[in-house]
């Protein structure tokens, strides 16, 4: 099918769409399009105006400080991913992006799009929880700051207002003696995953493990976040100790049946995949070079 | 307070100027109109392919300023000023096929040739990427287009061979 006809605008400046977004509740911000263009072709999506922010430059950046990471509204997922610098500050947003489709899908879509457009099945807002990220937002009425964690209101619904554009995503760098780690099983190499599980584990100085937490993706509505801490109370990570832990995951989510893949299935998948990542961000927390371990 | 840009209505037609295959084309397109079937249907460009319309086939992948895209998944319209570069625009001088397209007829990549074109954008990007990838490289680099005929092994062997022609290996 073809998209239903619709107005088009593209602003020249960030007031601009932000006074076309606040004149037409019905409007709605196009991005890379990797996931508004199909919605609009099968017509399950029918704005009545486009808000086309392709040629707003100055929302094309990724830029890193000892804080971390901010991501820009119209940096594309392959920028992100290429970037040494943000890579440097907070591994997990290169590791997650790898998995987020295929790379002629990263060229066009932007990260900042798929937080916000807030698919239970996608890797980035599951990232964004985890590591705390905010995303700033703005509308003619002024600037707010949400943290990802009162983000997510349901499938592919955000707290995001009609009239507010995400302007960037601000994602604090990884602690020291601190690892990530996510992995995820689909049916297809590239398509949205059964069940992903990303991970950061800190261990103290002394190499045993403090902290784990895990955030959980396409097993519940939004993106669920677990401390798995008290599965290592004695500091390691042990099979014993990684059992616990995915006991706890399989045991606190409740995932739904669909076409590719039964609740069972995604709850044994959440296991199994909260055993890899845990291990595997408890390696890259203690490795000599953490860098290097990346 | 900003005022809001001037709002066109729905059905208004747009100027859009895109480069294709070092062209320059000038459009009078709807907004809605997708870049697959501008190239397609306004332009005459057949060559990129239209199979599932929502971005999981790969059949419509163009380059847009070099990078491959899917041209269903984006609107002509936000394209303005674009340099792509279609299938018909791998072929070289004379009408000789380009070097991915001469290694898909000499490894058999091809049957009734519908992902094709998908393929050939995606290869030529990629090989510029890495010009000389390993079997599990080249595997990765089509990973994102479908293909119901060959069983990909000789779209494999054609990536391949193709970076061994670009590198100029020609009988080999
Ligand atoms: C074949 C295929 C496979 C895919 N697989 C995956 C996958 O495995 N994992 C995954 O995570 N994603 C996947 N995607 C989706 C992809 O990651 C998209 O790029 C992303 O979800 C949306 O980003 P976008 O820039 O394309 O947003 P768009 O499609 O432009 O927009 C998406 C939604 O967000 C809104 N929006 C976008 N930007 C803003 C903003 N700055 N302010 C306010 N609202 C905004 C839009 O109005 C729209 O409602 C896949 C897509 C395809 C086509
Ligand atoms: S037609 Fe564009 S990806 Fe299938
Ligand atoms: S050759 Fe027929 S689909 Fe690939």
């Amino acid at each position: 099918m073809k998209p239903a006809p619709f107005s088009y605008v593209r602003p020249a400046t960030i007031d601009e769409a932000l006074a076309t977004l606040a004149a037409d509740p019905h409007a709605k911000v196009l991005a890379g399009g990797q996931s508004l263009v199909p919605l609009l072709s099968m017509r399950l999506a029918q704005p009545s105006t486009l808000v086309d922010i392709n040629g707003l430059s100055e929302l094309a950046f990724v830029r890193t400080d000892e804080s971390g990471v901010r991501i820009g509204a119209l940096a594309r997922h392959r920028q992100v991913e290429d970037d040494g610098d943000a890579w440097r500050a907070q591994p997990l947003l290169r590791q997650a992006l790898r998995l987020v489709a295929h790379p002629t899908i990263r060229n066009r879509g932007t990260t900042l799009g798929s937080v916000v457009h807030a698919d239970p099945a996608a890797e980035m807002p599951a990232v964004a929880v985890l590591l705390g990220a905010r995303v700033v937002a703005a509308s003619v009425d002024g600037r707010r700051e949400i943290d990802a964690a009162d983000l997510f209101v349901g499938p592919l619904e955000s707290a995001l207002r009609s009239d507010e554009l995400a302007l960037e995503m601000v994602v604090p760098a990884n602690p020291p003696r601190t690892g990530t780690a996510i992995d995820e099983i689909a049916r297809r190499h590239g398509d949205f995953a059964l069940c992903g599980v990303a991970a950061v584990v800190s261990v103290g100085e002394n190499g045993a493990i403090e902290t784990v937490r895990a955030s959980y993706l396409a097993v519940a509505p939004t993106p669920h976040v677990l401390d798995l801490s008290e599965a290592f109370v004695d500091g390691t990570a042990s099979d014993r100790n990684l059992d616990a832990a995915a006991e706890i995951a399989s045991g606190a989510l409740d995932p739904d049946a669909d076409i590719h893949g039964t609740a069972d299935y995604r709850r044994h998948l959440s296991g199994v995949l909260t055993r890899r990542v845990v291990r595997d961000a408890y390696t890259r927390a203690t490795a000599p070079d953490a860098q290097g371990a990346r | 307070m900003t005022t809001p840009p001037q709002v066109s209505a729905p059905d208004a037609l747009h100027a859009v100027s895109l480069i294709v295959n070092g062209t320059a084309y000038a459009l009078e397109i709807p907004a809605r109109r997708l870049l697959s079937d501008a190239l397609r249907h306004d332009l005459g460009l057949t060559g990129t392919h239209v199979g599932c319309e929502h971005g999981v086939c790969g059949a419509c992948t163009i380059l847009v300023d070099g990078q491959p895209m899917r041209s269903c998944l984006l609107l002509a319209v936000s394209m303005d000023g674009a340099e792509l570069t279609t299938v018909e625009g791998l072929t070289e001088e004379g009408d000789r096929l380009g070097p991915v397209q001469q290694a898909f007829q000499d490894c058999h990549g091809l049957q009734c040739g519908f992902c094709t074109p998908g393929f050939l954008t995606t290869i030529t990007a990629g090989l510029r990427d890495d010009p000389d990838p390993t079997p599990e490289a080249a595997r990765e680099m089509i990973a994102g287009n479908l293909c119901r005929c060959t069983g990909y092994q000789n779209i494999v062997k054609s990536v391949l061979r193709a970076a061994e022609l670009q590198r100029g290996g020609g009988d080999a």
